[in-house]
């Protein structure tokens, strides 16, 4: 099983995010600049602040010249985790319903919520078991979930919210307290409290993250059985 | 400014912050006038604030040197030995000034100044912790001050990657019209690849790379530290530098990748004063001369002339020393990482610092001149005979309960939860974080980022650090006060289960011409050194603000002390809340509690004592090595340092931390009056919990006072015939005072 | 030629950073304000401004969420 994690210029959490995958398989960073994916059987995009959120979050990132790799991967059916900033990569590429706007408070927030499992079926959470809640840092200024009436009532319908902050959790305005969404394939996930700081009870806290990495090998391990 | 035709005056040298007997020095050093390049880098590195002119003979009786210590002040920043071949690179700065001017941008270029000081020596920066003081935050002013200076820390420390793992806020009526904002930095390197900034080698090419050179903080070293803010801050407005924690991420990679190759001979970042301060002290420490040709540096406004250029404090820029050979390697580098990149000049072995224009010489300094023989002035002390400091506003009547005490004193601003401060910040990037603001005293870190599998056996070497100082304290006795600021960070490391390894201060005072301050410096370094000494945690750099003062006076004497220790294992670092109902609650250590100078007299509206009882060292000492001991093996549940508030404080914030309440019991006081016991305040008192054996082990070395037991959901404190009870859902929405400012 | 692109909150979205402008405003003691929003500026030199449009689509706004507005300015901007 192999990860690739993007790095772009700005990019804080690549690291974190390289070593949470490489509890489960290998992995390496992917940069920007290159198309090569380098054999990855699933991307993932990691969380910072690419480009200094110049313009809007993610605007510039998503077209890097690794992402048009990373389009084609996706459109291809492979797995892509985007983690918050790269969750708002993959809205700006479109390769995710919807947009994060900024905190309903306006300030960048750093808190450990509790998330809803809401689709335990989904290649990112087959780890977990429906109902589990999952214990992960959030840390952003532009986190809340919007898409418009209708778009809202076909993910609903089509089970692509996989995360819900749990009730009284949800500090940023995201509709719906949706924290992290799929696409309609099921292949593409975002998600804004970053999975990779909780691997680890002695720095996390939790070590619920792992699962959300955990699912992915499975997943992928799965499909080559 | 006149043009570069005419030569400056003496009203100029006046205007720019030099005396009248400096510009005659100047011109002695020049052989005649200086020109307006000369005049304007002589301005900046004779200030105040490059020149430590009042300070350095004073800094000179610091303990340095230490069994840890790999570098000491004099570097970028200092660095102490922490196993494994690895050095933490650490120091303390303060952008106060800036800050009063435009808080969100200069606190954040605090933060971006601190950083590039440790990645110049070659570190990686591992964590932020920023010191702040402003007015009462009944006044607008300081709410908006403390607002856009959070904002800012946040912006530049969670962009650049780096987390703010820690801090403190004081709100105090002498600080209203001088806020203080001082940022620590931490980073990582590898013994053997610390980078020293002496130039070296003639004919090595100087390489400038970062941003482009724009008018940021022209003149701002001379006109904004080295002088009394007055009363038109407005036009000082343009002097203000502007960051990017983008363009310093960049640049943070850039530099390591450069360093980690081998490629530099030496590295310096352009904090204060520019390419003036940066180009001279990597002249001064290696010996050389220096050729730069301002034509070569790229700028970001048109029509730049040479002086502006050489005193620009635009920001994320560094300066480099190659050997030619690695030019073209450097400069590629620089590329990948999108960063600007200009060979600018060259080392010669004139000794002289010559500033060029393309063809033309427009500026000839010897290097000795501009950096080494700026005079140093003595101080001139006198204890004030009278107090300097008006007493505070009373804020709680003498005659109320010992309940609505600990209420008022938990919501009081220098005591409340810091939470929503530091919910602004990301306090867990980079994966190292073990204790987070509000679990510990000390913030801790593991040495490695992991992973850290929960069935290992092998212990995880981690850090703490800690950063504390009472203004109030060292104004009541500026001797005593520095010793119980440096007390307090040992005890704060001790309670987390470190060992102090060095220390970094900042000293923020007035004007140190006035005696009465020169008084507050002298003494206050005084009780810096003997506690350092006592405590074996040598000074390994920092930095002074002086002139904090305005004509309503000077600031509270301000040595704000950052400490680093080490602990053998991250996964037995210490907490401070209850854990357990059941445990034993204890009273450690060689506490003598006195109202004097405490949060309660302030409250009151009591003016300060003329001095602080006597302390202990020694007994402090071992109070300190006794817990830091216990926490090490996991004999206690919690440990937490008595500070401000006194015991009963710390008893409402150790069952908050761990939502747990206690029933404790104490003598009845020999005075009658229960006040000194439960709120006064004193070094050497920590509140721990366990089971009764792990407790009494304390015994051996330190007293120990069995005082109750953890349970219930409400503090209860009975004291001779007085009970003391509040539930814990009072005590937690007093502690929330702090919310309602930042709406 | 001189290009000025004008980004707005698409109207019926929460715009916080509009409310909070909006309630500040009467505190500083500025009376009758209402309806306040917030939003982006982009200038630019720019050689064929029939780009414009697609280079609004594609990177300066996020159609799903703002509304963009091109003004074209004379030589004196």
């Amino acid at each position: 099983m192999r990860f690739g994690v993007l790095q772009f210029p700005g990019s804080c959490d690549e690291v974190d995010a390289l070593d949470a995958a490489r509890r489960v398989g290998d992995a390496d960073l992917l940069w920007h600049g290159e198309r090569d994916l380098r054999g990855a059987d699933a991307i993932v995009v990691p969380g910072g602040f690419s480009y200094g959120d110049y313009l809007r979050a993610g605007a510039i990132a998503r077209f890097a010249p690794v992402m048009e790799s990373v389009i084609d991967f996706a459109r291809d059916g492979g797995p892509v985790l985007g983690i918050c900033n790269g969750f708002q990569v993959l809205c700006e590429a479109r390769l995710l319903p919807g947009a994060l706007l900024g905190n309903v408070n306006q300030r960048f927030t750093f808190r450990q919520v509790e998330l809803d499992v809401v689709n335990p079926d989904s290649t990112f959470t087959r780890a977990c078991a429906g109902g589990e809640r999952l214990s992960i840092p959030a840390k952003h200024a532009w986190g809340r979930y919007y898409a418009d009436e209708r778009t809202l009532r076909e993910i609903e319908d089509a089970g692509q919210v996989i995360l819900r902050y749990v009730k009284g959790e949800n500090f940023n305005g995201s509709l719906n307290e949706i924290a992290g969404v799929s696409n309609e394939r099921g292949n593409v996930f975002g998600l804004m409290p970053p999975p990779e700081h909780a691997v680890d009870e002695l720095v996390g806290g939790s070590a619920d993250g792992l699962k959300i990495f955990e699912s992915m090998r499975m997943a992928v391990e799965g499909v080559h059985a | 400014m006149p043009d570069s035709a005419t030569l400056p005056t003496l009203e100029d040298a006046l205007a720019l912050g030099l005396t009248e007997q400096e510009y005659e020095l100047v011109c002695e050093k020049q052989d005649g006038p200086p020109n307006q390049v000369e005049l304007a880098m002589y301005s900046l590195l004779w200030s105040e604030h490059c020149a430590y002119k009042h300070s350095k003979r004073l800094l000179r009786t610091l303990p340095t040197e230490g069994r840890y210590v790999v570098m000491g002040p004099g570097e970028n920043a200092g660095a102490v030995d922490v196993g494994g071949g690895l050095v933490c690179a650490f120091k303390v700065e303060s952008h106060n000034h800036p800050s009063a001017v435009e808080p969100f941008q200069g606190a954040a270029t605090g933060v971006g100044g601190i950083l590039r000081d440790i990645f110049a020596i070659g570190a990686r920066p591992i964590a932020v912790l920023d010191s702040l003081r402003f007015g009462e935050p009944t006044g607008a002013r300081s709410r908006y001050l403390l607002d856009e200076a959070v904002s800012g820390i946040g912006h530049y420390g969670n962009s650049i990657g780096v987390p703010t793992v820690g801090g403190e806020v004081y709100f105090e009526r002498p600080y209203e019209q001088n806020c203080l904002v001082n940022a620590m930095a931490l980073g990582l390197g590898e013994r053997e690849k610390l980078v020293r900034s002496a130039a070296a080698g003639v004919g090595n090419t100087l390489l400038l790379f970062g941003a482009r050179t724009g008018r940021d903080g022209i003149g701002g070293a001379s006109v904004l530290a080295s002088a009394e803010l007055g009363d038109a801050d407005e036009d000082k407005r343009p002097t203000v530098q502007v960051g990017d924690p983008f363009e310093e991420k960049k640049l943070l990679e850039c530099s390591l990748e450069l360093l980690e190759r081998g490629l530099l001979v030496a590295l310096q970042d352009l904090g204060a004063a520019g390419l003036t301060s940066s180009a001279a002290e990597m002249a001064s420490k290696g010996e050389v001369g220096i050729d730069l040709d301002v034509g070569k540096i790229p700028l970001r406004e048109p029509g730049m002339v040479p002086f502006e250029v050489m005193v620009s404090e635009s920001q994320e820029r560094m300066l480099c020393v190659v050997e030619p050979a690695n030019v073209e390697a450097v400069m590629a580098l620089c590329e990948k990482w999108e960063v600007n990149s200009a060979a600018i000049g060259v080392v010669t072995e004139t000794n002289r610092m010559r500033v060029l224009d393309g063809e033309e010489l427009v500026g000839d300094m010897p290097v000795r001149a501009l950096v080494d023989d700026c005079p140093l002035y003595d101080l001139a002390p006198v204890k004030p005979a009278t107090p300097i400091y008006a007493p505070p506003e009373a804020r709680l009547a003498q005659d109320v309960s010992l309940r609505e005490v600990l209420l008022a004193l938990l919501a009081s601003p220098n005591i409340a939860s810091r939470r929503p401060l530091f919910e602004q910040y990301d306090s867990i990037v980079q994966s190292r974080t073990v204790r987070r603001p509000e679990q510990a005293d000390a913030a801790v870190l593991a040495l490695d980022r992991g992973p850290h599998p929960a069935g290992e056996d092998r212990p995880i070497p981690g850090l703490a650090v800690s950063i504390d100082c009472n203004g109030r304290r060292v104004a009541a006795d500026p001797y005593r006060g520095t010793i119980e600021a440096v007390l307090e960070c040992a005890s704060n490391l001790a309670c987390v289960g470190a060992e102090p390894l060095g220390t970094t201060n900042n000293l923020n005072f007035g004007n140190p011409e006035r005696p009465h301050v020169a008084w507050q410096l002298t003494e206050s370094v005084r009780g810096l050194g003997d506690a350092c000494r006592a405590l074996e945690a040598p000074i390994v750099g920092g930095n002074v603000s002086l002139y904090n003062e305005t004509s309503s006076g000077p600031i509270y004497p301000t040595p704000v002390i950052g400490m680093v220790g080490s602990l053998p294992d991250a996964r037995c670092a210490g907490r401070l809340g209850f854990a357990r109902a059941g445990d034993t609650i204890a009273l450690v250590g060689p506490f003598a509690p006195s109202l004097a100078a405490s949060e309660l007299a302030k409250l009151r509206g009591d003016g300060l004592p003329d001095g602080l009882p006597d302390i202990d060292i020694g007994a402090v000492h071992a109070a300190q090595f006794a817990i830091r001991g216990a926490v090490r093996v996991g004999g206690l549940s919690s440990a937490h340092d008595i500070a401000e508030g006194g015991l009963a404080t710390a008893l409402a914030e150790c069952c908050l931390a761990g939502g747990l309440g206690s029933d404790v019991r104490l003598p009845a006081p020999g005075d009658g009056d229960p006040l000194a016991d439960l709120f006064g305040e004193a070094s050497g008192g920590f509140l721990v919990s366990g089971t009764s054996n792990g407790v009494s082990s304390l015994g051996r070395r330190t007293p120990v006072h069995v005082i109750g037991t953890v349970n219930g959901d409400s503090l209860q404190v009975g004291i001779g015939d007085l009970t003391l009870s509040v539930t814990l859902a009072e005590l937690a929405q007093a502690h929330g005072a702090l919310a309602e400012l930042f709406g | 030629m001189r290009a000025r692109v004008l980004i707005r909150p698409k109207a019926g979205i929460l715009d916080p950073q509009g409310e909070a402008v909006e309630r500040a405003l009467p505190a500083l003691g500025f009376a009758g304000v209402a309806n306040v929003h917030v939003g982006r500026l982009v200038e630019l030199d720019i050689d064929d401004p029939a780009q414009l449009e697609d280079m609004c689509e594609k990177l300066l706004a996020n159609p799903l969420v703002e509304d963009y507005e091109v003004q074209l300015l004379d030589g004196n901007g």
